[in-house]
């Protein structure tokens, strides 16, 4: 009876601990748990603003945990439930603004950085080519002063 | 050309200087309302002070009012009550209290002990309005025009200085664009 005690405590501890982990959310099909991961990751606390609202203790995340799963339930899209909770806590709230006029600079910015970045290494790469070019091409008259010039050096060392 | 190039990184810091200037200041945690401009939501809930008198949204119609959410679990609200009394006594304004995922009985016994500032307290014990208004924390107050509408929000405590400076110029365009 004693040697069974540890191992009945075990294991009611860990059923405990796996009660914890485990969702509160029973989904009918696995594609609706998967939409719902999706969603609350995609998600923005607005009370603690870095956290989105899957990792994020805040109650107000609670709150809109129980509401993507309320729509789910529901057969809302994801759109739709991205959409009920902007119009009432605002576009923060999302990871990725939607791509609109408004935005599309913001979209655009990493494109425009990688295209700058692009015409930078190539100039760079263009120009040093040209001048290589240039160096090692001497005119017959700049060679001429160039074997005078080392001549002379050579002159001056054995002297 | 050249020595155009040169002042590029200058140019590239007072750019960014200006950019990054506009956000010194702003506090990132307070967040302009999605309904600015709309509509309160609809809600039916009642009373706090009588669970037999239902409240809707015509309560926030008529006249230019705030709407003030609190909840007794909520040690700012508790900092701001001084100030909505003042408010409510001394500039005369109507405020509508949302009582916000609390308990009837200790919210009544808040009141009895620091003083009313409300016209009339919401009971939303569930939080459904709050959610429905984009509450993400109390203290925050709603100013809304005669028609119902939302026309700001303000994010934490309410002071003197939040009052003359940010609510007062909005209720005065409220009470004159109506």
């Amino acid at each position: 009876m004693f040697r069974l005690f540890p191992t009945l405590l075990f294991v009611l501890f860990s059923a405990v601990a796996m009660a914890e982990v485990a969702d509160v959310y029973e989904f009918d099909a696995a594609n609706e748990e998967t939409r719902f991961q999706n969603l609350t990751e995609e998600l923005r606390c607005p009370k603690c603003q870095n956290q989105n609202i899957a990792d994020s203790d805040a109650p107000i995340s609670q709150d809109m945990r129980d509401e993507v799963y309320r729509m789910i339930q529901g057969g809302a899209s994801d759109e739709q439930i991205m959409d009920a909770l902007e119009a009432r806590f605002g576009e923060f709230i999302r990871y990725k603004p939607k791509v609109e006029k408004r935005t599309i600079l913001l979209w655009a910015t990493p494109a425009i950085a990688v295209f700058g970045g692009f015409l930078i290494v190539a100039g760079v790469v263009i120009r040093s080519r040209r001048g290589a070019s240039q160096a090692t091409a001497l005119t017959a008259e700049e060679k001429v002063r160039a074997e005078k010039i080392l001549a002379e050096s050579n002159q001056d060392k054995s002297t | 050309m050249k020595r155009f190039l040169l002042f590029l990184p200058v140019l590239v810091a007072l750019i960014l200087g200006v950019v990054l200037f506009a956000g010194i200041g702003k506090d990132p945690t307070k967040l302009e309302s999605a309904l600015i401009g709309k509509q309160v939501p609809a809600f039916n809930l009642t009373d706090l002070h009588d669970p037999d008198v239902k409240l809707d949204q015509a309560l926030l119609k008529g006249k230019v009012q705030l709407l003030n959410v609190w909840g007794t679990w909520c040690p700012s609200c508790r900092d701001e009550h001084g100030d909505l009394m003042w408010l409510a006594r001394e500039k005369g304004v109507s405020i509508i209290g949302l009582n916000y995922k609390d308990d009837r009985a200790d919210a009544l016994v808040w009141l009895d002990r620091l003083g009313d500032p409300y016209q009339a307290t919401i009971y939303d014990p569930k939080g459904t309005l709050g959610f429905d208004l984009g509450v993400y924390g109390a203290p925050e107050t709603f100013v809304i025009d005669a028609r119902g509408v939302v026309r700001y929000r303000h994010v934490g405590v309410i002071n003197e200085k939040v009052w003359e400076e940010t609510l007062l110029p909005v209720i005065n365009d409220a009470r004159e664009n109506g």
